[in-house]
């Protein structure tokens, strides 16, 4: 019996010629990260075994991201824990504010992963980086302190489930819409533990960023990882940034899978999440008037959600009593916005454009939200309080749709939008 | 800390953000986890709970975010063990890591009743109902991760070898 592509990867960090579902391994690293949020809590743990050094200090990243810039003094003691740490150790992959992007967004962007790479990440959405054909998966501040102490990891080899996609999106559908669907379909625990592989003709048609919003919500599924195959339009992605060896595993063709779903394309529609669970999808809704629009995150916030969303506001305006939210996630997604006129498209509907942060889209800043109010946000995940108060609601969507309800006032698609 | 209280119930993906809300996770000390512990899904809990008690969940349990403060929340809070269907796979690898029980047995989540009396053995992977005399046999972890437990937590276990 074959492996999977993430199997591969697996048993070529642990030394090992093969290796099969349900096995233990110990695994080297190539990547741990941390943010300024769970990286105390791994500093903290990593100083009370006594070390003095790491194992490999180029092999790790800190990223201040989430309540960066500081949102208040916790949040800043947060911080220059971080800095202390990064400066003591030697660590230069640390990247504070001025340097700093949305974790996800930067590592790539900086070319610190790339196919083949083993990476754990004391982040849930640290599974990202399998758009670039890299086993990576969330792990909690004890793993990630015990990784800076050994740049290794124990993993239970995962079964997979395998998505083989079909046909090319119609206009108005993207990335975020087609994980959305696979999430209504197989639910939040539909991958628990597992390998989510995505193959099949359909894979050209999705641009990178696509892919990063799709492997991003591979943890709604409950997911170890999600995984694409390294095609041209990854290795034109890593050309130039990925400074180690482009590295391809592919899945064998006699790989067994739990579970095979064919997804066509063509078929799916823009697709939003209502509260208060990603699973919870819709494509059809009653009149639903909004408060607040957010467009950025881990999930959405690269330069072609930001081109989408400028797409839809441009000529536009912002709907009374809507606050919209822009976030590129990185300094140069950001400039890139100014330089291609973005953001003036944005500014001139009415919208503002924040510096990077992860701030709303875990209730810490940038647009918090009070009792009753909804929000429709680019961002993964809906659960109760998430972005504010316990009885506020998200709904999750991708650009297109965040950015025609932020002009409609209502939950809308861009279609809608032009009928109106 | 002896497993031996009283059960709270809850149903399916119960998530990081309800058991510790990331607007508290600019302060990761134990006593400021612990008092804001299950807040936005049960706002009694800190109130109610004693040392010893037990959490009993359905599918998924902790969902999400991969913030050890939930275990850690949890663990502060004075929970013993937690009982679930099923765990989402970073907070069960988290639980295991900082060393708070947790057990997978859909017969107990079934038959337990919110408030009932629960002891259980981590050893022989066995729940017992004190409420109502019935006996239930936990899902066994492998020994890799039993000797984790056992060493008191993944550094430590680190440390041992």
């Amino acid at each position: 019996m074959g492996m999977t592509a993430s199997q591969k990867i697996l048993a070529a960090h642990a030394g090992l010629e093969r290796v099969e579902a349900g096995q233990l391994i110990s695994a080297q690293l190539d990547l741990v990260l941390a943010n300024d949020i769970t990286g105390p809590v791994a500093i903290k743990e990593f100083e009370k075994t006594g070390a003095e050094k790491v194992k490999c200090r180029d092999k790790i990243a800190l990223v201040m991201d989430h309540f960066a810039p500081n949102k208040d003094v916790k949040s800043a003691e947060q911080c220059k824990a971080c800095r202390t740490f990064a400066k003591r150790q030697g660590i230069e992959n640390f990247y504070d504010v001025g340097k700093m992007g949305i974790e996800h967004a930067l590592l790539p962007e900086l070319g610190l992963v790339g196919a083949g790479d083993l990476v754990i990440g004391a982040d849930s959405h640290t599974c990202t980086y399998g758009a670039l054909g890299a086993f990576s998966t969330g792990v909690g501040s004890t793993d990630m302190a015990a990784g800076m102490l050994t740049q290794k990891c124990w993993f239970k080899v995962p079964s997979a489930i395998k998505f083989n996609l079909t046909g090319k999106p119609a206009e108005y559908v993207c990335g975020k819409d087609i994980i959305l669907h696979i999430i209504g379909l197989i639910g939040v625990d539909g991958a628990l533990y597992k390998s989510m592989e995505f193959c099949g003709d359909g894979v050209k048609h999705l641009n990178i960023d696509d892919r990063f919003t799709i492997c991003n919500m591979a943890i709604e599924a409950g997911a170890k990882n999600g995984i694409f195959p390294v095609d041209e339009v990854a290795l034109n992605y890593m050309k130039g940034r990925f400074k180690r060896p482009v590295k391809i595993y592919e899945a064998d063709a006699d790989a067994e899978y739990d579970a095979v779903y064919d997804i066509d394309l063509s078929a799916l529609k823009p697709t939003v999440a209502f509260p208060h669970l990603p699973e919870n999808t819709k494509t059809e809704w009653e009149d639903l008037p909004i408060d607040q629009v957010i467009i950025g995150s881990c999930t959405n916030g690269r330069i072609s959600d930001m081109r989408i969303a400028a797409s839809v506001l441009k000529g536009r305006k912002v709907a009374d009593g809507v606050r919209a939210i822009v976030i590129p996630a990185t300094q140069e997604i950001y400039r890139q916005c100014i330089d291609e006129g973005l953001v003036h498209v944005f500014l001139d509907a009415g919208a503002i454009v924040s510096t990077p942060t992860c701030g709303p889209c875990l209730g810490g800043h940038m647009g918090i939200l009070a009792e009753g109010e909804r929000c429709v946000s680019t961002t993964n995940r809906n659960f109760v309080g998430r972005m504010g108060h316990v009885s506020s609601e998200i709904y999750l969507a991708s650009p297109y749709v965040a950015a025609a309800s932020a002009v409609a006032g209502r939950l809308c698609t861009p279609d809608r939008l032009e009928e109106n | 800390m002896a497993i031996d209280g009283k059960v709270f119930k809850y149903g399916n993906d119960v998530d990081t953000d309800v058991i510790i809300p990331a607007r508290y996770l600019n302060d990761s000390s134990e006593s400021a986890l612990s008092c804001h512990c299950m807040e936005d899904l049960d706002a009694q809990f800190t109130k109610n709970v004693r040392r010893g008690d037990v959490i009993v969940a359905g599918d998924n349990f902790g969902c999400g975010s991969s913030r050890e403060h939930a275990p850690l929340a949890i663990k502060a809070s004075g929970i013993s063990l937690v009982i679930a269907n099923s765990f989402a796979r970073i907070f069960y690898r988290n639980a295991i890591n900082i060393g708070l029980p947790i057990m997978e047995c859909p017969q107990a989540v079934s038959a337990l009743k919110a408030g009932d009396r629960v002891k259980a053995d981590l050893t022989k992977g066995e729940i017992y109902n004190l409420t109502t005399g019935v006996k239930f046999k936990a899902q066994p972890f492998p020994p890799f991760i039993r000797e984790i437990i056992d060493d008191g937590g993944l550094l430590a276990h680190l440390a041992k070898k």
